[in-house]
């Protein structure tokens, strides 16, 4: 049931991507606009449907697998363009938030679903809990980082004179840098959390709050990396342009220890 | 019985001419008296704008309405020849004239097309006439109609949308940097009208504070005191540079007033905040090198030329299915009108008259079955003679009324309670005369 509602959602994510670029691309469609979003809207529902589904065939809240991980980032992801969609009527943010919507899903239907045990340790609350707390300060930061991939490119037709539909389609600046800010900030509060209740936790268990596995390590780094991008911004003035090309550097990184790690090391903090 | 405009505008004649015909708001009143008075027209309105001076009305018949109005113009002192005066006049009737007064409501015959202010100036001068009692059932209808299709062009087309001046251009380029511009402070470096208009715009769109400083002084001060503003002397403006979010320079130096040095220490200052420059001077005051620093937005004149251009070929696309607008509800407005002549509306209730007393002599008589000769002869007799009794007043009235002022109102009348337009819908929705929707931040048919 679950495969069936996942498939659905690949293929209105697909659809919705197609109709968002071709948005970024052509002129003003307000078919276009209108399709996009209605596919992202039924893609939603199905996806939110499939993980339901999901968690009752396996009994708890899933998100240890990498493909559970995968799929429940795609799936924040979407609910917070649709969230700012509502609100803010950033329409074009679409066209950046669904294709990686469409990628992260995609690989996590290439993964392996099912995997073999289930220690005893992983199925503890306190691990889905600050997994998922992860998980959303990465949507967070992948928010910041498409913000500020849309805002170097409203600064260069800014810079260039160059008055086209997508100067017209992009938000101002203010907004964008704005966004930035603020998704930052949320993904920041989202990861020390995370990383606090991850420390007690081992601590609890293993008797030693850091085990210098490399996800922690990488963890660390990322998280003194949005420290003084934050502190940057609020002292020295690291705004705008340069806070855009922050947050695109910082999601490299939440990529790297999300997915790189597990694939160079597979040390017991990697996903199953 | 027919409607005529009669007129003259931008196009049709030079500033020169245009002034000496326009009717000021105090001499409207007794404008529209002295129009209402001649005898051939039943009905007026005056639209007189800078850019226009428009004559609506409905006449009995259009070569003596154009006479008339000729000579109302005449009247006026102006100093024309006749021949000046008809060389610059144009006609529009019947169908021509409704279509143009819905032009020119939709902002079509505008010199900046698009431009919303015409559509307020008609409303008042509509208003006023209807108050003067110089409009009637046609110019009230033809008028509320014209409001509603522009509206409809309004918001069913983009023809408003985008700037389509200088001042205006600089403001949308502001709004796509800073996103609304409410509490941003100002500088304006240097005067001249342009960068006046421009500082005026930025403050009714929200700008907190100008700071004002030209190489005199007491002008800054000047300035300053009619912007509420705050003059600053021009060796000590590069202190204040990075307390600007825009700067608007307009002197008429020859060489760069600021440049990459004055604005690179205002970004530092500034801690990265944005600035945006408009260099409106020719030749420019802004050394254009200053573009290349990080978070600096600089325009000169001719960028914003180039904005005003490209919207403006937008508002020509755009204007095109105004058009295709104007064209549809003038159908509608069209039968409405055809069906207000006398001869035909007698000729519509006759038929009616005649189809009923057919159609219940009828019934009556296969009913009674077979009757005397003389029975059935008393019979039609008393139908026909009911019939026509009843209609006798109604008739006679029709066509004494014909060519007044109030025959269209009749007409009107006995369409409705007879029921003669069972296909025509001439109920158009009613728009309130008072409402007052014109952006107030938008390019103007200058007053």
């Amino acid at each position: 049931m679950n495969v069936l509602f996942f498939k659905i959602t690949l293929i209105c994510y697909f659809l919705g991507t197609l109709a968002f670029l071709g948005y970024l691309l052509a002129g003003k469609k307000a078919m276009l606009s209108r399709f996009s979003l209605a596919m992202t809207g039924v893609g939603f529902l199905f996806h939110t449907a499939a993980l339901l589904v999901r968690m009752f065939e396996v009994g708890y809240v899933s998100v240890t697998h990498l493909f559970d991980a995968m799929a429940f980032f795609a799936w924040a992801l979407v609910l917070v363009f649709l969230l700012v969609e509502y609100r803010f009527r950033i329409h074009i943010l679409g066209s950046f938030v669904l294709p990686l919507a469409l990628i992260s899903l995609i690989s996590a239907a290439v993964l392996p679903k099912e995997s073999g045990t289930q220690d005893a340790v992983i199925q503890r609350a306190w691990v889905y809990i600050h997994t998922t707390l992860a998980l959303l300060g990465a949507v967070a930061f992948a928010i910041a980082f498409l913000v500020g991939i849309m805002y170097l490119i409203q600064e260069r037709l800014l810079k260039s004179k160059r008055f086209n539909d997508l100067y017209n389609k992009l938000p101002s600046l203010d907004i964008l840098d704005d966004l930035n800010y603020k998704a930052v900030i949320l993904g920041f509060a989202f990861l020390t959390l995370g990383i606090i209740i991850g420390a007690w936790g081992a601590g609890y268990v293993w008797g030693s709050y850091l085990t210098w596995d490399p996800r922690e390590i990488f963890s660390l780094t990322i998280w003194l990396f949005y420290l003084v991008v934050l502190h940057g911004r609020i002292t020295m003035g690291w705004r705008a342009k340069r806070a855009a090309y922050l947050a695109i550097i910082g999601f490299v990184g939440v990529i790297f220890s999300f997915i790189g790690v597990d694939l160079l090391w597979r040390g017991q903090h990697a996903f199953m | 019985m027919d409607i005529i405009v009669v007129g003259l505008n931008h196009r049709t004649a030079p500033i020169e001419i245009r002034e000496k015909l326009s009717i000021s708001e105090a001499q409207l009143r007794e404008a529209l008296i002295r129009l209402k008075a001649y005898s051939g027209i039943n009905e007026g309105l005056i639209l007189s704008t800078c850019n226009r001076v428009e004559i609506c009305a409905v006449v009995q018949q259009i070569q003596t309405g154009f006479q008339q109005i000729k000579e109302f113009f005449e009247d006026h002192p102006t100093g024309l020849s006749s021949e000046e005066l008809i060389a610059s006049l144009y006609l529009y009737s019947s169908h021509d004239a409704i279509r143009h007064i819905f032009r020119v409501a939709s902002s079509l015959d505008s010199m900046v097309v698009g431009e919303p202010q015409i559509l307020g100036q008609l409303k008042e001068a509509f208003d006023l006439a209807m108050r003067q009692k110089a409009t009637g059932i046609i110019l009230n209808k033809v008028f509320r109609k014209a409001i509603s299709v522009a509206k409809r062009v309004r918001t069913e087309t983009k023809i408003a949308e985008n700037a389509v001046s200088i001042s205006f251009a600089a403001v949308e380029l502001a709004k796509k940097i800073f996103g609304h511009l409410e509490g941003k402070e100002a500088m304006l470096v240097g005067a001249g009208e342009m960068a006046e208009l421009a500082v005026r715009h930025l403050l009714d769109n929200g700008v907190k504070n100008v700071m004002i400083t030209t190489r005199n002084f007491d002008h800054a001060i000047d300035l300053a005191k009619r912007f509420h503003g705050m003059p600053i002397r021009l060796e000590e403006f590069p202190r204040y540079l990075a307390e600007a979010d825009i700067l608007i320079c307009s002197t008429g130096a020859s060489h760069y007033v600021i440049t990459e040095y004055h604005v690179e220490k205002a970004i530092q200052q500034r801690k990265n905040r944005p600035i945006f420059l408009i260099d409106i001077s020719v030749p420019r005051n802004i050394d254009p090198k200053v573009n290349r620093i990080d978070n600096v937005f600089l325009y000169d004149i001719d960028d914003l030329q180039s904005i005003v251009e490209a919207n403006l070929k937008e508002r020509q696309k755009e204007a095109l299915k105004a058009e295709e607008i104007v064209s549809e509800e003038l159908g509608a407005m069209e039968r409405w009108f055809k069906s207000l002549e006398v001869v035909p509306t007698i000729t519509a209730l006759r038929a009616k008259a005649e189809e009923i007393r057919r159609s219940e002599l009828n019934k009556c008589m296969s009913k009674l079955g077979a009757l005397t000769p003389e029975a059935r002869e008393a019979v039609e007799g008393l139908v026909a003679a009911v019939v026509n009794k009843l209609l006798h007043s109604p008739l006679v009235v029709l066509k004494d009324e014909a060519h007044s002022s109030n025959g269209a109102m009749y007409v009107e009348a006995v369409r409705r309670l007879f029921n003669l337009d069972k296909d025509l819908s001439p109920r158009q929705p009613h728009t309130s005369e008072k409402e007052n929707d014109s952006d107030p931040g938008e390019e103007t048919e200058p007053k």
